[in-house]
Protein backbone atom coordinates (compact mmCIF):
# COMPACT_ATOMS: atom_id res chain seq x y z
CA UNK A 1 0.00 0.00 0.00
CA UNK A 2 1.46 2.82 -1.30
CA UNK A 3 1.04 6.66 0.91
CA UNK A 4 -0.98 7.96 -1.89
CA UNK A 5 -4.13 5.39 -1.03
CA UNK A 6 -7.16 6.71 -2.06
CA UNK A 7 -10.85 6.40 -0.84
CA UNK A 8 -13.84 5.88 -2.46
CA UNK A 9 -15.91 8.88 -1.43
CA UNK A 10 -19.69 9.47 -2.56
CA UNK A 11 -18.63 11.47 -5.10
CA UNK A 12 -15.94 9.33 -6.69
CA UNK A 13 -12.37 9.21 -5.39
CA UNK A 14 -10.91 11.06 -2.69
CA UNK A 15 -7.23 11.30 -1.46
CA UNK A 16 -6.16 10.38 2.22
CA UNK A 17 -4.65 14.31 2.26
CA UNK A 18 -7.48 15.68 0.70
CA UNK A 19 -8.96 14.06 4.23
CA UNK A 20 -6.36 15.32 6.73
CA UNK A 21 -7.14 18.85 5.35
CA UNK A 22 -10.64 18.82 5.66
CA UNK A 23 -10.43 17.46 8.89
CA UNK A 24 -8.00 19.69 10.09
CA UNK A 25 -10.17 22.84 8.94
CA UNK A 26 -13.22 20.91 10.63
CA UNK A 27 -11.23 20.69 14.00
CA UNK A 28 -10.12 24.58 13.61
CA UNK A 29 -13.96 25.18 13.53
CA UNK A 30 -14.61 23.35 16.48
CA UNK A 31 -11.75 24.21 18.22
CA UNK A 32 -10.86 20.54 18.78
CA UNK A 33 -12.96 17.29 19.63
CA UNK A 34 -11.40 16.84 22.86
CA UNK A 35 -12.75 20.17 24.40
CA UNK A 36 -16.28 19.22 22.78
CA UNK A 37 -16.21 15.75 23.84
CA UNK A 38 -15.08 16.76 27.70
CA UNK A 39 -17.89 19.68 27.82
CA UNK A 40 -20.42 17.08 26.53
CA UNK A 41 -20.01 14.37 29.14
CA UNK A 42 -18.25 16.23 32.40
CA UNK A 43 -19.60 19.77 31.85
CA UNK A 44 -23.32 18.67 32.46
CA UNK A 45 -23.45 18.66 36.49
CA UNK A 46 -27.82 17.64 35.59
CA UNK A 47 -26.02 14.77 34.46
CA UNK A 48 -24.73 13.48 37.52
CA UNK A 49 -28.70 14.45 39.06
CA UNK A 50 -31.48 12.10 39.38
CA UNK A 51 -29.75 8.43 38.36
CA UNK A 52 -28.47 7.37 42.13
CA UNK A 53 -30.52 3.82 41.57
CA UNK A 54 -28.81 3.11 37.91
CA UNK A 55 -25.72 4.98 38.99
CA UNK A 56 -23.68 2.47 39.63
CA UNK A 57 -24.21 0.10 37.02
CA UNK A 58 -23.97 3.38 34.49
CA UNK A 59 -20.12 3.85 35.83
CA UNK A 60 -19.29 0.05 35.13
CA UNK A 61 -20.72 0.63 31.15
CA UNK A 62 -18.30 3.62 31.23
CA UNK A 63 -15.45 2.23 33.01
CA UNK A 64 -15.75 -1.41 30.36
CA UNK A 65 -16.00 2.03 27.50
CA UNK A 66 -12.90 3.42 28.96
CA UNK A 67 -11.35 -0.08 28.89
CA UNK A 68 -11.98 -0.09 25.13
CA UNK A 69 -10.72 3.25 24.48
CA UNK A 70 -7.29 2.84 26.66
CA UNK A 71 -6.58 -0.57 24.47
CA UNK A 72 -7.92 1.70 21.11
CA UNK A 73 -4.85 4.03 22.41
CA UNK A 74 -2.33 1.52 22.58
CA UNK A 75 -3.37 0.29 19.63
CA UNK A 76 -2.85 3.35 17.62
CA UNK A 77 0.07 3.61 19.08
CA UNK A 78 1.30 0.28 18.15
CA UNK A 79 0.81 1.39 14.50
CA UNK A 80 2.00 4.51 14.75
CA UNK A 81 5.37 3.23 16.40
CA UNK A 82 5.88 0.12 14.22
CA UNK A 83 7.08 2.00 11.21
CA UNK A 84 4.61 0.38 8.64
CA UNK A 85 2.92 3.19 8.34
CA UNK A 86 3.62 6.23 6.01
CA UNK A 87 2.19 8.77 5.15
CA UNK A 88 -0.82 9.89 5.39
CA UNK A 89 -1.97 7.24 6.72
CA UNK A 90 0.23 7.77 9.40
CA UNK A 91 -1.41 11.10 10.07
CA UNK A 92 -5.08 9.81 10.08
CA UNK A 93 -3.54 7.15 12.80
CA UNK A 94 -2.57 9.73 15.11
CA UNK A 95 -5.66 11.86 14.56
CA UNK A 96 -7.97 8.91 15.25
CA UNK A 97 -6.02 7.88 18.05
CA UNK A 98 -6.59 11.72 18.92
CA UNK A 99 -9.78 11.24 18.65
CA UNK A 100 -9.69 7.97 21.44
CA UNK A 101 -7.61 9.77 23.67
CA UNK A 102 -10.57 12.19 23.50
CA UNK A 103 -12.89 10.08 24.18
CA UNK A 104 -10.60 8.76 27.42
CA UNK A 105 -10.31 11.89 28.82
CA UNK A 106 -14.22 12.29 29.32
CA UNK A 107 -15.20 9.40 30.01
CA UNK A 108 -12.39 9.88 32.76
CA UNK A 109 -14.32 12.71 33.78
CA UNK A 110 -17.73 11.57 33.78
CA UNK A 111 -16.60 8.43 35.85
CA UNK A 112 -14.91 10.60 38.57
CA UNK A 113 -18.08 12.92 38.41
CA UNK A 114 -19.90 9.78 39.05
CA UNK A 115 -17.99 9.32 42.33
CA UNK A 116 -16.54 6.29 40.41
CA UNK A 117 -13.05 4.66 40.07
CA UNK A 118 -12.03 4.94 36.19
CA UNK A 119 -10.13 1.83 35.02
CA UNK A 120 -6.23 2.18 34.79
CA UNK A 121 -4.43 1.87 31.52
CA UNK A 122 -2.25 -1.18 30.87
CA UNK A 123 1.63 -1.23 30.01
CA UNK A 124 1.89 -1.03 26.46
CA UNK A 125 3.63 -4.42 25.99
CA UNK A 126 0.38 -5.59 27.32
CA UNK A 127 -1.51 -4.30 24.72
CA UNK A 128 0.92 -5.31 22.22
CA UNK A 129 0.61 -9.15 23.41
CA UNK A 130 -3.18 -9.41 23.28
CA UNK A 131 -3.39 -7.96 20.20
CA UNK A 132 -0.62 -9.86 18.79
CA UNK A 133 1.22 -7.10 17.35
CA UNK A 134 3.94 -9.01 16.58
CA UNK A 135 1.74 -10.75 13.71
CA UNK A 136 1.86 -6.99 12.00
CA UNK A 137 3.82 -6.93 8.65
CA UNK A 138 2.79 -4.10 6.76
CA UNK A 139 0.77 -1.37 6.25
CA UNK A 140 -2.68 -3.31 5.41
CA UNK A 141 -2.01 -5.34 8.77
CA UNK A 142 -2.29 -2.59 10.74
CA UNK A 143 -5.13 -1.37 9.15
CA UNK A 144 -6.83 -4.37 9.03
CA UNK A 145 -6.84 -4.85 13.16
CA UNK A 146 -7.90 -0.93 13.71
CA UNK A 147 -10.71 -1.73 11.75
CA UNK A 148 -11.71 -4.48 13.59
CA UNK A 149 -11.21 -3.29 16.83
CA UNK A 150 -13.18 0.01 15.24
CA UNK A 151 -16.19 -2.39 13.96
CA UNK A 152 -16.04 -3.76 17.50
CA UNK A 153 -16.16 -0.34 19.36
CA UNK A 154 -19.14 1.05 17.08
CA UNK A 155 -21.07 -2.49 18.01
CA UNK A 156 -20.33 -2.03 21.97
CA UNK A 157 -21.28 1.06 21.80
CA UNK A 158 -24.39 0.65 19.99
CA UNK A 159 -24.68 -2.31 22.08
CA UNK A 160 -25.05 -1.10 25.48
CA UNK A 161 -27.16 1.98 25.05
CA UNK A 162 -30.55 0.18 26.33
CA UNK A 163 -28.50 -0.70 29.84
CA UNK A 164 -27.91 2.82 30.46
CA UNK A 165 -29.62 4.16 33.20
CA UNK A 166 -29.30 7.83 32.18
CA UNK A 167 -30.56 8.81 28.50
CA UNK A 168 -27.69 11.32 28.66
CA UNK A 169 -24.89 8.70 28.78
CA UNK A 170 -26.85 6.59 26.00
CA UNK A 171 -26.80 9.62 23.78
CA UNK A 172 -23.33 9.56 24.65
CA UNK A 173 -22.27 6.36 24.03
CA UNK A 174 -24.57 7.14 20.41
CA UNK A 175 -22.07 9.70 19.82
CA UNK A 176 -18.91 7.85 20.46
CA UNK A 177 -20.57 5.05 18.28
CA UNK A 178 -20.96 7.25 15.66
CA UNK A 179 -16.98 8.47 15.74
CA UNK A 180 -16.21 4.86 16.04
CA UNK A 181 -18.10 4.19 12.62
CA UNK A 182 -16.47 7.29 10.96
CA UNK A 183 -12.94 5.59 12.12
CA UNK A 184 -13.97 2.07 10.67
CA UNK A 185 -15.68 3.39 7.24
CA UNK A 186 -12.36 5.23 6.58
CA UNK A 187 -10.27 2.31 7.54
CA UNK A 188 -12.42 0.26 5.29
CA UNK A 189 -11.91 2.49 2.68
CA UNK A 190 -8.43 2.67 2.82
CA UNK A 191 -8.34 -1.13 2.75
CA UNK A 192 -9.97 -0.94 -0.64
CA UNK A 193 -12.90 -3.12 1.18
CA UNK A 194 -16.40 -2.34 -0.18
CA UNK A 195 -18.65 -1.09 2.17
CA UNK A 196 -21.61 -2.81 3.60
CA UNK A 197 -23.78 -3.91 1.68
CA UNK A 198 -27.12 -3.51 3.64
CA UNK A 199 -28.32 -0.89 5.47
CA UNK A 200 -28.72 -1.46 9.26
CA UNK A 201 -25.46 -3.42 9.84
CA UNK A 202 -23.92 -1.92 12.54
CA UNK A 203 -25.38 -2.81 16.59
CA UNK A 204 -28.52 -5.20 16.51
CA UNK B 1 -36.69 -54.98 11.88
CA UNK B 2 -39.90 -53.76 11.54
CA UNK B 3 -40.95 -51.28 8.60
CA UNK B 4 -41.67 -48.19 11.21
CA UNK B 5 -38.58 -48.59 13.24
CA UNK B 6 -36.69 -48.77 9.77
CA UNK B 7 -38.18 -46.12 8.75
CA UNK B 8 -37.45 -43.99 12.07
CA UNK B 9 -34.42 -44.67 11.87
CA UNK B 10 -33.49 -43.64 8.77
CA UNK B 11 -35.12 -40.23 9.50
CA UNK B 12 -32.75 -40.05 11.87
CA UNK B 13 -29.70 -41.04 9.69
CA UNK B 14 -30.97 -38.06 7.45
CA UNK B 15 -31.33 -35.85 10.22
CA UNK B 16 -27.91 -36.00 11.70
CA UNK B 17 -26.37 -35.81 8.02
CA UNK B 18 -28.34 -32.80 7.55
CA UNK B 19 -27.70 -31.49 10.90
CA UNK B 20 -23.57 -31.64 10.75
CA UNK B 21 -23.48 -29.18 7.99
CA UNK B 22 -26.33 -26.80 9.62
CA UNK B 23 -23.92 -26.62 12.87
CA UNK B 24 -20.75 -26.02 11.07
CA UNK B 25 -22.39 -23.40 9.02
CA UNK B 26 -23.80 -21.89 11.94
CA UNK B 27 -20.26 -21.90 13.46
CA UNK B 28 -18.65 -20.00 11.09
CA UNK B 29 -21.48 -17.62 11.04
CA UNK B 30 -20.94 -17.04 14.40
CA UNK B 31 -17.47 -16.91 14.31
CA UNK B 32 -18.29 -13.44 11.77
CA UNK B 33 -20.94 -12.09 14.43
CA UNK B 34 -17.94 -13.09 17.01
CA UNK B 35 -15.77 -10.89 15.38
CA UNK B 36 -17.80 -7.89 14.90
CA UNK B 37 -19.85 -8.00 17.83
CA UNK B 38 -17.77 -9.48 20.79
CA UNK B 39 -14.22 -8.25 19.24
CA UNK B 40 -13.98 -5.19 21.25
CA UNK B 41 -13.63 -6.99 24.35
CA UNK B 42 -12.79 -10.56 23.72
CA UNK B 43 -10.34 -12.44 22.32
CA UNK B 44 -10.46 -16.38 21.90
CA UNK B 45 -7.13 -16.34 23.37
CA UNK B 46 -6.28 -13.35 25.18
CA UNK B 47 -7.99 -11.77 28.33
CA UNK B 48 -8.27 -7.87 26.78
CA UNK B 49 -11.30 -5.69 27.94
CA UNK B 50 -13.24 -9.02 28.53
CA UNK B 51 -11.80 -13.05 29.44
CA UNK B 52 -10.60 -15.11 26.81
CA UNK B 53 -12.84 -17.46 25.35
CA UNK B 54 -10.98 -20.40 24.56
CA UNK B 55 -12.87 -23.16 26.45
CA UNK B 56 -15.32 -20.88 28.01
CA UNK B 57 -18.19 -23.75 27.42
CA UNK B 58 -18.14 -26.03 30.62
CA UNK B 59 -16.07 -23.60 32.49
CA UNK B 60 -17.37 -22.23 35.79
CA UNK B 61 -18.03 -18.52 35.60
CA UNK B 62 -15.32 -16.08 36.45
CA UNK B 63 -12.50 -18.42 36.20
CA UNK B 64 -10.37 -17.57 32.93
CA UNK B 65 -6.88 -17.54 34.60
CA UNK B 66 -5.59 -14.04 35.07
CA UNK B 67 -8.51 -11.92 34.23
CA UNK B 68 -10.00 -9.53 36.29
CA UNK B 69 -13.70 -10.13 36.74
CA UNK B 70 -16.27 -8.05 38.73
CA UNK B 71 -17.18 -9.22 42.45
CA UNK B 72 -20.39 -10.33 40.86
CA UNK B 73 -18.61 -13.04 38.23
CA UNK B 74 -16.03 -14.27 40.37
CA UNK B 75 -18.43 -15.75 43.30
CA UNK B 76 -20.99 -16.80 40.63
CA UNK B 77 -20.96 -20.93 40.84
CA UNK B 78 -22.54 -20.79 37.67
CA UNK B 79 -20.72 -23.06 34.97
CA UNK B 80 -21.10 -22.09 30.88
CA UNK B 81 -23.24 -24.44 29.14
CA UNK B 82 -24.74 -23.92 26.19
CA UNK B 83 -27.90 -22.92 27.75
CA UNK B 84 -26.50 -20.24 30.35
CA UNK B 85 -24.09 -18.76 27.31
CA UNK B 86 -27.68 -18.41 25.23
CA UNK B 87 -29.82 -16.62 28.17
CA UNK B 88 -26.10 -14.98 29.12
CA UNK B 89 -26.34 -13.48 25.93
CA UNK B 90 -30.09 -12.44 26.05
CA UNK B 91 -29.87 -10.96 29.07
CA UNK B 92 -26.54 -10.64 31.18
CA UNK B 93 -27.91 -9.03 34.12
CA UNK B 94 -31.06 -11.51 33.99
CA UNK B 95 -28.65 -14.18 34.51
CA UNK B 96 -25.90 -12.86 36.61
CA UNK B 97 -26.76 -9.72 38.64
CA UNK B 98 -23.98 -6.84 39.03
CA UNK B 99 -22.01 -8.58 36.13
CA UNK B 100 -20.11 -6.07 33.83
CA UNK B 101 -20.65 -6.82 29.98
CA UNK B 102 -24.24 -5.20 29.95
CA UNK B 103 -24.21 -6.22 26.23
CA UNK B 104 -26.53 -8.36 24.74
CA UNK B 105 -27.54 -9.93 21.23
CA UNK B 106 -30.95 -9.39 20.63
CA UNK B 107 -31.60 -12.07 17.79
CA UNK B 108 -31.90 -15.12 18.62
CA UNK B 109 -30.85 -16.70 15.59
CA UNK B 110 -27.47 -14.71 16.09
CA UNK B 111 -27.07 -16.14 19.78
CA UNK B 112 -27.25 -19.65 18.63
CA UNK B 113 -24.54 -18.73 16.25
CA UNK B 114 -22.21 -17.12 18.29
CA UNK B 115 -22.47 -20.09 21.00
CA UNK B 116 -22.27 -22.46 18.21
CA UNK B 117 -18.85 -21.07 17.10
CA UNK B 118 -18.08 -20.91 21.30
CA UNK B 119 -18.57 -24.11 21.57
CA UNK B 120 -15.86 -24.51 18.98
CA UNK B 121 -13.43 -23.00 21.07
CA UNK B 122 -12.19 -26.51 23.06
CA UNK B 123 -8.52 -25.60 24.52
CA UNK B 124 -6.81 -27.09 21.55
CA UNK B 125 -8.70 -25.38 18.89
CA UNK B 126 -7.15 -22.95 16.19
CA UNK B 127 -8.28 -19.54 17.09
CA UNK B 128 -9.83 -17.56 13.98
Amino acid sequence: MTSNIQLLSGSGVANLGDLTHSRRRFMSRTGGLSAVAVALLAGKDALAQGMQADMSKDVGILNVALGLEHEAINAYQLGAGSGLLQKPVLDIAVQFQGHHKSHRDALIATIQKMGGTPVMEKKLDEYAKALKADTLKNQADVLDLAARLELGATNAYLGVIPAFGSKDLAKVAARLAADETMHYTILTNALGRPLPAGALSFGA
Amino acid sequence: MKPGLAFLLGLAAISCAYCVPVMAQSAEQGRALYESRCGACHSVDANRVGPAHQGVVGRKAGSAPGFEYSKALAGSQLVWTREKLLAWLAGPENVIPGQAMNYSLGDATERDDVVAYLATLTAKAARP
